[in-house]
């Protein structure tokens, strides 16, 4: 399908939407983001994983190598190794991730040409360029319409980042505080994980219900003033904390209760206990799990960092799509991997990088798996040393757009605004915006 | 002694709304005849009266040296402090204490932060002022609160200067806009300091407004980040504007149509312009606006009680724009030295300032709250390396610069985005992930557990259990404890088979967890 008459079946679909609302129907018009009933799409996609490589990773290093462009592009590592799938390469640095390659797709033609991390990080996540109006990125939109407002009852909060914020740029955007994601702190690759607020080390049980009494008998505000809907709100929030302290939450992030073997085969590093405890979220029904996987940003000690790194991805990753796809997951499980942008395929030998790469916003890649993306796929090209796009630009709202289709998200829905504007999930192509259509080959 | 508390809940339910248990009467509030201590008084009980609402008692000392520290300078009082101050027998000893409270240091931290909420002061998306301007702007608003210089000044200042981001500091409100159309301007400025969303104005209306900013140009220098905003140096034509009152302007090349339009906004006959100052003022102080949301004035959303808001924009204009006059008002006057606990349900109670309103903590000022108890700071980064961005351990929170650096603390709790400038992006609501946090966290656990403060505070009652308990109290809620405190807490001691640590932790634990430690009261 071409960009202008998806563009064409969006603004039918919106007028007909407006007409049907009318301006008293807006404070609703959240509701309608997820086709209820339309018959048009089912969701396949339940939960996603988004490793999020803050910072920028390299393509050429990763999924796109480029053996032949020669030292200054490629460094040391100049090798591309077969895949499982008869025609797609990826570096000789991924050797498990090429064994899992019928899993996933590429996406060698992602775009946006921008190189600050804060704006590029903003439109990779909400597919929208900076404008007047900050937007929530993908992680929240889906706790927007796969959260406690449409049903979910699970254990713990519904947009979840390993292990911290991202910072950068608000997460909710516009939505605000309810829509945040719960950062766990902590270190998964620690015994035990401990998870901010809901595993503390060293209090037992029986101290902490002990505690709680004596909270309860200290109130004396609270008792002074009962019936106060200020106060009764942070009593509700309380009796949710406890249940989540004393219950079973509490298990779902004990590493511990996993195999040995199984720890080990993801990998003993942040990252790699990282992956694991995604899989034990999604498995639990959790709509949205971030990895926040930092430390990409390499203009210095390129290579070097990457000789650690690299290695942590794979084996992490890997394991991740091995164990959903053995346990059925993958094929309600979006894994999205990617950062915001990808590295000057040129590296910079002088001082003071001294073998570094720089941001490249004009041509990287994405990978995606599971939910319903088809895996064993290259989408796109870049030119011969990875600088450019040369057949079909992905753009960052594409990517979005066709994982919302894959969640039942309808990208024409509208969002909910704390000051009653009408929202669209994402842009419309009206407005503008570049596009070069969701993936519709790989969905 | 739980049977003992417990029957002080009965019997609180029982008498509730009819001067309830004279302990906890005595503890909160003070019960006395309702008696105006100046104008603002007149006006709210008038207003009250009219409509058969019984105001709250007014609230007891130890409740108004907390509240005034709070909320005045975003910090908890000092033990000394406060059994000064309780000792203290002076008749006159609030309007002391709002004096010396007014001139402290931490007075510019805490409304600095207040602007730089409303001016969008951050580094990084989607403001981008990047690090040293960040630093300049917020060190400017800062001299402006301390120095108390003029309102209408400060406000001037911000609209018509030109120059570097680096060195003018107030050209950084231009760039602190997401945006740079005429229009966006224009929406900000109307937001900022006429307290009005223009997007709901009339077209014809807007972009009158959007002339006085269609001038407007930024350019970059050699200098890493550097910008200098100026005005366009070659207007062909005189420019037509329009005054948001419908005033037509033309505007002659030479001219700065910024100060043209700032002339019209200061101006002591601007109804906007004062009044929507003193009812920010107002509902930051009080909880809530006179007309609210203070950022949303618009005809269809009257004030509740338009003598009070009249009065105030009167009092600002003849004291020649100094704000602190209208805060050292608000705070002498009884309606804002009631007490939290209601004695009426008449639903409007709390909207026509009948008591006053409990709400959670500024994130900012409870994380200074946990710090300064337990004997530390926390350790602030941003996400740009770059020397502007180095934060010093021992820097208040309330003093930080930057709405970028990255705080899961600050986030959770409410911190707003700095990207709108609208006050509704602070958000005090509880959630159940701040409640883990201040219950379970390591976080807060390490703070209790290694702070030298609540040690010495223990150490310094020499081995008496009723010391060490009057002495937490003290320095975490600011008051001495009741006796049925005092015996629910040796009990404790006595039976829970903790050691003295473990039990004064626990106790720590359990009075910064309190609604009374984590709200305004």
């Amino acid at each position: 399908m071409s960009p202008s008459l998806i563009t064409g079946a969006v603004t039918r679909r919106e007028a007909l939407k407006r007409m049907l609302l009318g301006t008293a129907g807006l404070a609703l018009a959240g509701r309608f983001g997820v086709r209820a009933g339309l018959g048009e799409q089912r969701a396949r996609a339940r939960s996603v994983i988004q490793i999020w490589m803050w910072g920028g990773p390299c393509h050429l290093d990763t999924f796109d190598p480029k053996p032949d462009a020669g030292y200054d592009y490629c460094g040391a590592f100049d090798k591309a190794i077969p895949t499982n799938v008869d025609g797609i390469q990826v570096s000789a640095q991924l050797p498990l991730l090429a064994q899992q390659a019928d899993k996933y797709s590429i996406i060698r033609s992602m775009t946006h040409g921008i190189n600050a991390h804060e704006t590029a990080s903003y439109m990779v996540q909400t597919g929208r360029k900076p404008g007047r109006l900050v937007y929530p990125c993908t992680g929240a939109v889906v706790s927007v319409f796969k959260g406690y407002d449409h049903g979910y009852k699970g254990l713990v909060p519904p947009y979840i980042v390993l292990t911290q914020p991202q910072g950068r740029f608000s997460e909710a955007g516009f939505l605000g505080q309810r829509y945040k994601p719960f950062s766990t702190g902590g270190d998964p690759n620690r015994t035990p994980f401990a998870v901010e607020g809901i595993v503390a080390p060293g209090i037992s049980d029986q101290r902490q219900g002990g505690r709680r009494d004596l909270l309860h008998g200290l109130d004396t505000l609270g008792k002074a003033m009962p019936a106060n809907p200020h106060l009764e709100e942070l009593d509700r929030c309380e009796t949710k904390a406890y249940g989540l302290m004393f219950g079973d939450a509490k298990k779902l992030f004990d590493l511990s209760e996993e195999e040995d073997e199984t720890r080990d085969r993801y990998g003993r590093n942040t990252f790699g206990q990282s992956c694991l405890m995604a899989r034990r979220l999604v498995e639990h029904g959790v709509p949205y799990v971030t990895i926040n996987a930092k430390g990409w940003d390499t203009h210095k000690q390129h290579f070097q960092t990457m000789r650690q790194k690299l290695p942590e991805m794979d084996r992490g990753m890997a394991t991740l799509l091995q164990d959903l796809a053995d346990r059925g997951l993958l094929d309600s499980t979006i894994v999205w991997w990617s950062g915001e942008f990808g590295r000057t395929p040129e590296i910079q030998w002088n001082p003071p990088w001294n073998g570094g790469r720089g941001h490249h916003g004009e041509c990287f890649c994405a990978v995606v798996a599971g939910g319903g993306f088809k895996g064993g796929c290259v989408v796109g090209a870049s030119d011969g040393k990875g600088k450019e796009v040369v057949e079909r630009p992905v753009y960052p709202r594409d990517l979005i757009g066709s994982m919302y289709a894959l969640l039942g998200i309808d990208p024409d829905g509208s969002l909910p605004n704390p000051r009653g504007l009408t929202v669209q999930v994402l842009p419309s192509g009206e407005a503008g915006e570049e596009s070069g259509g969701l993936l519709k080959e790989i969905t | 002694m739980t049977r003992a508390l417990l029957s002080v809940v009965v019997l609180m339910a029982a008498l509730q709304g009819q001067g309830a248990e004279p302990q906890i009467v005595g503890l909160f509030e003070r019960d006395a005849a309702v008696e105006a201590n100046n104008r603002i008084d007149d006006l709210v009980l008038a207003s009250l009266r009219e409509r058969g609402i019984q105001p709250a008692n007014v609230c007891s000392d130890a409740v108004f040296c907390r509240r005034v520290h709070i909320d005045v300078i975003g910090t908890l009082p000092e033990p000394r402090a406060v059994r000064r101050f309780l000792q203290d027998d002076r008749p006159n000893k609030r309007a002391v204490l709002i004096d010396a409270i007014l001139e402290r240091e931490e007075f510019a931290d805490y409304w600095s932060l207040k602007w730089c909420d409303l001016l969008r002061v951050k580094a990084e998306f989607p403001i981008n002022l990047w690090p040293n301007a960040v630093q300049a702007y917020h060190r400017w608003i800062r001299d402006a609160i301390r120095e108390n210089r003029p309102y209408d000044q400060f406000v001037r200042e911000l609209l018509a200067s030109s120059g570097s981001n680096f060195r003018v500091p107030p050209v950084n409100f231009y760039r602190a806009i997401q945006g740079r159309e005429p229009s966006a301007i224009a929406d900000a400025v109307a937001l900022a300091f006429m307290g009005v969303r223009a997007a709901s104005w009339p077209e014809a209306r807007r972009a009158g407004m959007e002339a006085f900013f269609s001038r407007i140009a930024y350019k970059c220098t050699a200098e890493w980040k550097e910008e200098i905003v100026h005005l366009d140096p070659a207007p062909a034509d005189p420019l037509e504007a329009v005054f948001p009152d419908g005033v037509t302007v033309r505007i002659a090349p030479q001219e700065d149509p910024r100060r043209v339009f700032a002339d019209w906004l200061v101006a002591r006959d601007n109804p906007w312009f004062a009044r929507n100052i003193v009812n920010r003022i107002w509902a930051w102080l009080l909880g809530r606006g006179i007309i609210h949301e203070p950022d949303d004035i618009r005809p269809d959303n009257p004030a509740v009680n338009p003598e009070l808001l009249a009065y105030l924009e009167k009092e600002l204009v003849d004291a020649d724009y100094d704000l602190r006059h209208v805060y050292r008002l608000i705070l002498n006057s009884r309606t804002y030295q009631q007490s939290p606990i209601p004695r009426s349900d008449h639903p409007d109670a709390e909207a026509l300032f009948a008591h006053y309103q409990v709400r959670r903590l500024d994130a900012e000022v409870l994380v200074d709250a946990l710090c300064w108890l337990g004997g530390g700071g926390e350790s602030y980064s941003s996400a740009i390396p770059e020397p502007f961005t180095f934060i010093p351990e021992r820097e208040r929170t309330i003093a930080l610069a930057d709405g970028s650096i990255t705080s899961q603390f600050l986030d959770m709790f409410g911190r707003p985005a700095r990207d709108t400038g609208l006050e509704s992006e602070r958000s005090s609501k509880p959630t159940a992930a701040q409640r883990l946090h201040l219950l379970n966290s390591t976080h807060v656990q390490q703070k209790i557990a290694r702070s030298w403060r609540l040690r010495q505070v223990v150490a310094a009652a020499g081995g008496n259990r009723r010391g060490a308990i009057r002495g937490l109290y003290v320095t975490i809620l600011s008051r001495e404890p009741m006796p049925d405190e005092l015996a629910a807490t040796l009990e404790y001691w006595k039976t829970s088979g903790l050691n003295q640590r473990q039990v004064v932790e626990d106790l720590a634990w359990a009075l910064i967890n309190t609604k009374e430690f984590l709200y305004r009261h």
